[in-house]
């Protein structure tokens, strides 16, 4: 670990497709960081690489899905290459995952509170099947269940979708994670729901000093509970700074982009902000800024090369030419 | 429970109709006991008192309510051919069949399962291609060749096998090959099919993400899910296995219910026709209707009230 206070530390993580139509690079040359004790957000449109960077993690990746290169340290130690055996024996207990979508995170054929006690069982053999079910039973409590007793024998299909989420927290938080990653947590759940879900994975947090790793595509969660934000776009960081930082200085177009779509009370423009154009193709990226196309600053030079990733202010880095240029406007 | 006797007092409707339809059908087929039985040159008068003697003479909606009530008692008739009653000529014959049927089943699904599983575990792989290769076999070939085929290589060229059954058990192996063969080979595709989708299933990730073995995964996680249709088919496959029952016990002379039947065909004897066929039916009606119950067992979002 470059960094002591570092739970987890990616250095160039490149993550591809092997498909027949050729190499797709879902995350090419990744760095991240994320600090013991922090909440770090993963933001960027569908299919910019968030949720393949989590699998990568967890070694999750599906078929022909890879990691060609780089390493992911996690507590000193390397996962990239480690024998799935070894990684599966860090997974649930120090690291663990909750996905996007409640309703078919939960095996629709067993009993919820067998599946959490599952988790448990598999990392602590010596515990009994009672003490099993009755430290399940106190988490759910914990995660805001009500008559957790009762919720234990249901099935996912009787449960509510903020309910399933609850359960599926209440897994991954059941061994206790140094680590937990949340893959769009509240993508799923309406508004409401989503605000209390947050709200606990916030509480925990606090209670447990454990790291979070949200994914998400709202810009509205990442202000809500994250400290440190990274910008993802076609597989690349583009930005990361810390939250506020990145709200009042935002550096690159991208980013301008996300933050200008939030929809504000008060402000009633004909039409909602959208960022013009598609995620391009991950077969067939620009030669320069995979940004260039649907940017707005955009010169020839970005189009020729793309920028490395930049410090503006201290920790706040930015890939993007623009931020010279602007250095050099204000000399 | 409630739900249970809907579904057995549900079959019943079934059941009569498919006693009605059998009925009617045989008697719009050709072909006339009497005549077969009395053989040619004899007088007219001796086929009218046979005929009467039968029954055969009254209309056919009093044949049928008599019929009806004689089966309510359990009474399937009296064969024309050796006069003696359908009912104990079907005892007589059942145990055989039960014998081959459920040394297919057994092979089928064993067999069908395991292959079916390893060929999901090693999708792709050498042995994934040898196992779906030979249930592919099994699929397209009709029964009676794969009946002939075994019985050629096996019993005839390499002599490992009898080529007749005397109906014990070691005589019943190789006619319960030929006829699980087929099933084993859809069970198996649909076993790989049902559990390569499902393994691609969020939970099945969660369940790895939450540090289980691939064994625990697949045996604990995944195998309930993907048994789901290969139970119904299962369950489907039960009609098909007595109708190449029939065909089996005919190759390999086992006097089973099959045998019963199609020696039945050949001499025009109604009853034992009728009975075999509506004995057969009640069968897979049962079969059927095991297979909804325990469906609803393995899957809760099925159950209703309990």
């Amino acid at each position: 670990m470059e960094n002591e206070n570092n739970i987890l530390e990616i250095r160039g993580l490149q993550s591809y497709f092997f498909t027949e139509k050729g190499v797709v690079p879902a995350v090419d040359g990744l760095n991240l960081d994320i600090p013991k004790g922090k909440i770090v957000g993963l933001v960027g449109e569908s299919g910019c690489g968030k949720s393949m960077t989590a699998r990568s993690i967890m070694g999750l990746l599906k078929y022909p899905g890879k990691i060609a290169g780089g390493s992911i340290l996690f507590d000193n130690r390397e996962l990239v290459g480690c024998r799935n055996r070894e990684l599966r024996k860090l997974c649930g207990d120090d690291l663990s995952m909750i996905f996007q979508e409640p309703m078919t995170s939960l095996n629709p054929v067993l009993k919820v509170g067998r599946q959490v006690r599952g988790a448990l069982l598999t990392h602590n053999r010596s515990l009994s099947k009672e003490e099993a079910k009755r430290q399940v039973i106190e988490m759910f409590d914990r995660v805001g269940i009500p008559a957790p007793e009762k919720r234990y024998d249901c099935y996912p299909h009787e449960l509510s979708g903020g309910m399933r989420q609850r359960v599926m927290i209440a897994m991954a938080m059941i061994c206790k994670p140094k680590l937990l990653i949340a893959d769009e947590p509240t993508t799923a759940l309406d508004v409401t729901i989503e605000a209390q879900i947050l709200r606990l994975m916030k509480a925990l947090q606090q209670e447990t000093g454990m790291s979070i790793l949200i994914i998400t595509h709202n810009m509205g969660v990442v202000a809500e509970i994250c400290d440190y934000v990274y910008v993802m776009y076609a597989g690349q960081i583009m930005e990361q700074a810390e939250t506020f930082e990145l709200f009042d200085h935002t550096a690159h177009p991208y980013t301008q982009g996300l933050l200008a779509s939030i929809p504000r009370i008060g402000a009633n423009p004909e039409r909602l902000h959208t960022i013009p154009g598609v995620v391009p193709n991950l077969l067939h990226l620009p030669q320069g800024c995979t940004f260039c196309n649907r940017c707005a600053y955009a010169t020839e030079a970005c189009r020729q090369s793309r920028s490395e990733l930049q410090s503006v202010n201290g920790s706040h880095l930015v890939r993007c030419f623009r931020r010279e240029q602007r250095e050099e406007d204000a000399v | 429970m409630k739900q249970t006797l809907k579904r057995i007092l549900g079959s019943i409707p079934v059941l009569i109709g498919v006693i009605l339809l059998i009925f009617l059908m045989l008697r719009i087929i050709p072909g006339d006991a009497v005549a077969v039985l009395l053989g040619d040159h004899v007088s007219q008068d001796t086929i009218d008192r046979l005929t009467a003697a039968m029954g055969l003479d009254k209309p056919m909606w009093q044949q049928f309510i008599n019929y009806i009530v004689g089966l309510l008692q359990g009474d399937f008739g009296i064969s024309y051919t050796y006069g003696t009653s359908v009912s104990e000529m079907i005892l007589t014959a059942f145990p055989y069949t039960v014998k081959l049927t459920l040394m297919a089943i057994v092979f089928a699904w064993v067999i069908g399962l395991v292959s079916g599983i390893v060929s999901a575990i090693n999708q792709n792989n050498l042995l994934d291609r040898l196992f779906m290769g030979l249930s592919l076999m099994g699929v397209s070939m009709p029964v009676f060749m794969t009946a002939l085929f075994l019985q050629y290589i096996l019993a005839f060229r390499l002599g490992w096998f009898s080529l007749t059954s005397d109906g014990s058990i070691p005589s019943m192996i190789l006619p319960a090959i030929a006829l699980g063969w087929n099933s084993a080979g859809s069970i198996a595709r649909m076993t790989r099919s049902s559990l390569i989708e499902v393994m691609q299933a969020d939970y099945i990730d969660i369940a790895k993400s939450t540090g289980l073995s691939n064994r625990a995964v697949i045996v604990g996680h995944a195998l309930k899910n993907a048994m789901l249709p290969v139970i119904t088919m299962m369950a489907l496959q039960l009609s098909s296995m007595l109708s190449g029952a029939v065909i089996t016990e005919s190759i390999f002379a086992i006097p089973g219910i099959g045998r019963l039947a199609t020696t039945a065909i050949s001499n025009r004897d109604m009853p034992v026709l009728q009975g075999t066929v509506i004995f057969t039916t009640i069968i897979v009606i049962a079969g059927n209707l095991l297979a909804d119950l325990l469906y609803s067992v393995l899957d809760p979002r099925i159950r209703k009230g309990k």
